[in-house]
């Protein structure tokens, strides 16, 4: 069941939330709906860029038959001068009929919500969440390899990364075992683990990266970014040796997918984009039936039975 | 009895009208008083005691303040690092109603949101608003947990 009006945190759902969008976009990726958003206009309002989200919704958005209004980051800042972001996004919601947004402060997207009169997307704020790419993390583990006893190695920044954050805490819902590999000081923080722990998942300690890989059906790869390192010299050593070759993958098991939200930068060898494992790039399709999804169960049809 | 009773009272003058709260958990009467808003430049006369044996909590504090009463808000702060505490307030030297604070599930306007990033913290009309959760508070806006000493945010 979903009857949720906006999409603001993971840390809102049920699993059975989760499994209604996952079972939503799995009917759009195979039949394609364009009268389902017909005549309705979707506001991307991004005060941060963000090409890739911003495409993804306007895809999904067109896909369905419906039309969007984009405000860049310029655009979205210049309408605002002075102005509060809830006066912003009352009158953006008056021409609308739901909104993206994406800014800048953590919590940006639950007050909009508060004001707003049409479903509020959150489409990251700051360092806080960012659902639908949760979700379709999720879509993706589900479509190329399997949610329920799943084994999941975490690679790379975990103390930072909101999307390895939101993604565990999902996960913790099907009681995933999770494998955290990442380098000294990126480890994932001590109340998170208790959170998640308390949420069911089950967080197993392992000594390297190639002992992850042997036990996880999936290897999720995030970067780690040079400016968490004073010198950069520790930061190549440090990136160099969580780096996924094709030489560390000649002894991964056969199933084994590999994930990464990207951008990468050199976090994966380009080599490995030839082998079976890689299917990041899958995953940033499935983004497009994954947010699809989310607009058609936000954004029912009007009609029968309804106002 | 009576007097073993009377023994250990007298360790904090009575007061006449005011407000005693009793089982602070040993050594947080000082916070307390930051709660309060008692400083050098207070006026009200004061009484606190700290580490008094206590069967119940091993030692606990005692914090009396005359001619002063507590508002909701100030119940709710006091709850978070003490959440044994009793409140009895106190006129013509009896005391006239005795409770005991609870932990609301849900605080508002009382503390601000630490994460200096967080919506709470800027001229939008959003109230610092926190879930009590496992012993600590979760922002509702960042959702980050603030745990341990929560006097630090008050």
């Amino acid at each position: 069941m979903f009857r949720k009006r906006h999409l603001i945190s993971i840390r809102d759902f049920t699993r059975e939330e989760m499994e209604a969008v996952l079972r939503r976009a799995e009917e759009l990726e195979r039949h394609a709906r364009p009268d389902l958003m017909r005549g309705r206009i979707l506001a991307n309002l991004f005060f941060e860029p963000s090409t890739r989200t911003r495409l993804s919704f306007e895809t999904a958005m067109k896909r369905l038959g419906g039309e969007v209004l984009n405000l860049d980051s310029e655009e979205a800042s210049s309408m605002a001068k002075g102005e509060t972001l809830s006066d912003t996004v009352r009158v953006i919601g008056g021409y609308a009929d739901a909104i993206v947004l994406r800014h800048s402060r953590e919590g940006a997207a639950r007050m909009a919500a508060e004001v707003s009169g049409v479903p509020v997307i959150n489409a990251g704020d700051g360092a806080g969440q960012h659902p639908t790419q949760t979700l379709l993390d999720l879509y993706t583990i589900r479509r190329e390899s399997h949610l329920e006893g799943l084994r999941i190695a975490m690679v790379g920044d975990l103390k930072y990364g909101r999307t390895v954050h939101s993604l565990a805490y999902a996960l913790a819902l099907y009681g995933a075992r999770i494998y955290p590999v990442a380098p000294e000081g990126l480890a994932l923080p001590a109340d998170l683990q208790e959170d998640l722990r308390h949420s069911g998942a089950r967080l197993q300690p392992v000594k390297s990266l190639q002992e992850a890989l042997r036990k996880a059906d999936v290897l999720y790869v995030t970067r780690i970014q040079k400016e968490r390192f004073p010198d950069p010299q520790e930061y190549r050593r440090v990136a160099g040796s969580y780096r996924i070759t094709l030489d560390l993958l000649r002894r991964a098991p056969k199933g084994l997918v590999i994930l990464h939200p990207l951008p990468r930068v050199d976090e994966i060898d380009p080599r490995v984009d030839g082998t079976p494992y890689a299917r990041y790039f899958r995953q940033a399709y499935y983004g497009v039936p994954v947010r699809m999804a989310v607009l058609s169960l936000l954004l029912p049809r009007r009609g029968k039975g309804e106002a | 009895m009576k007097g073993a009773g009377n023994k250990k009272e007298l360790r904090v003058l009575p007061i006449r009208k005011g407000t005693v709260i009793d089982h602070i958990p040993g050594g947080r009467a000082l916070r307390v008083l930051r709660i309060l808003g008692i400083t050098d430049a207070s006026r009200e006369t004061v009484s606190v005691a700290m580490n008094v044996p206590s069967r119940q909590m091993g030692r606990k504090d005692i914090v009396k303040v005359e001619n002063r009463e507590l508002v909701p808000g100030e119940v709710q702060k006091i709850a978070l690092i003490a959440p044994r505490a009793t409140i009895n307030i106190i006129d013509d030297m009896e005391v006239r109603r005795k409770m005991k604070v609870s932990l609301p599930r849900e605080i508002e306007g009382v503390l601000r949101c630490s994460n200096p990033n967080c919506i709470s913290n800027t001229p939008e009309p959003a109230v610092a608003r926190f879930r009590v959760e496992n012993g600590g508070l979760r922002c509702f806006y960042c959702e980050r947990m603030f745990s341990g000493e929560l006097t630090d945010h008050i």
